[in-house]
């Protein structure tokens, strides 16, 4: 029975990293099918793409770090991340009065009931 | 204004990978209760984490979450990590585990506008400026993309064909079953491959999400 392009789609992505993963059959097809080797071609360059995203690092806002230590700590672990927070804070809260003061101008109040402020406009 | 990779002008900043002996020096110190180590460890190894975790979560304020999840998770079992396997590549797994089951437990709000404002750091710019261009076009339509799949298809391509995870141990975070999760992985490629590269039968198509 003839093999339809349909019925390769699945296996066409799987044949991206498994060439095994085409049949006899499949692979008849694939030889003979313009649209299927095309999407085999598509499937390889989406492959790429991804892999060269493994190189890729995302700089979060600023702040994350603090925001770990602080969750750690609340969560009730050891108090020596206690001690070595406070420091940190210290500068961290005095840098987000700075962004917001100079961002909102006079008359408006931050509470800073959290240690996150992402959604502040912050500098950098 | 910072924005996303490719459109900035900007060049990328350099970023270095922490090198493996200083890492395993950390994990032994904070292994002993050295807190200080620990907060080094994290202070090394934050924007990677949060970058996988970005990826898996779509958004960035469920990526913060999941990133402070996974350091606390680390940090509690730090005593449970060998050293057979990265320190990284552990992270990954828990950051994996979290990730999973935060998305699990709360609806996800789309298109944070603040992912509008990441900045990207490539750790390898090899490649020149034509070939830069082409990739940099495919990569921006396929980031689009993943941040479009459900997030069950997308935490399997993200572990397996981006962080190369083996299927067992992306099943085993995941809670599912390894053959599930080729499943999901097949699917997965496929809605990126029909999303990066449009036929025109789906573009006549509205589109309706
Ligand atoms: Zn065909």
């Amino acid at each position: 029975m003839a093999v339809d392009c349909n019925e390769l789609v699945d296996i066409l992505a799987e044949a991206a990293t498994d060439p095994a993963a085409l049949d006899r059959s499949a692979r008849r097809h694939v030889e003979g099918c313009l649209r299927c080797q095309a999407d085999m071609v598509q499937h390889r360059r989406v492959l790429r793409a991804l892999r060269s995203l493994r190189t890729e690092v995302l700089e979060p806002a600023p702040g994350l770090v603090t925001e770990v230590l602080t969750h750690i700590e609340e969560a009730g672990e050891r108090h020596a991340i206690r001690s070595l927070l406070t420091g940190r804070r210290v500068a961290y809260i005095g840098g987000l009065a700075a962004a917001t003061a100079a961002a909102a101008g006079a008359g408006a109040i931050v509470i800073a009931s959290r240690s996150r402020a992402r959604r502040l406009p912050l500098a950098g | 204004m910072v924005t996303d990779a490719g459109t900035s002008s900007r060049p990328p900043r350099s970023y270095r990978r922490p090198d493996p002996e200083a890492m395993a020096d950390l994990v032994a110190r904070a292994q002993a209760g050295d807190d200080r180590a620990f907060e080094d460890l994290v202070t090394a190894t934050h924007a990677e984490t949060y970058t996988l975790a970005r990826r898996l979560t779509g958004n960035d304020d469920d990526a913060r979450d999941v990133v402070q999840e996974a350091y606390l998770r680390a940090y509690r079992s730090l005593g449970r990590f060998r050293g057979e396997a990265r320190f990284t590549t552990w992270l990954y797994r828990i950051t994996a585990n979290c990730a999973s089951t935060y998305v699990g437990r709360r609806r996800r709000h789309r298109h944070d506008e603040l992912d509008d404002e990441l900045v990207v750091v490539d750790a390898s710019p090899e490649l020149d400026p034509a070939a830069r261009a082409d990739a940099s076009d495919l990569r921006d339509r396929l980031v689009a993309a993943l941040d479009e799949l459900p997030p069950k298809l997308r935490a399997v391509v993200v572990l397996r064909d981006v962080y190369d995870l083996p299927h067992e141990a992306i099943a085993a975070e995941l809670g599912i079953s390894e053959s599930a999760a080729k499943v999901r992985l097949h699917r997965a490629r496929r809605k990126l491959k029909d999303r990066v590269f449009p036929t025109r039968d789906e573009d006549d198509h509205p589109g309706g999400g």
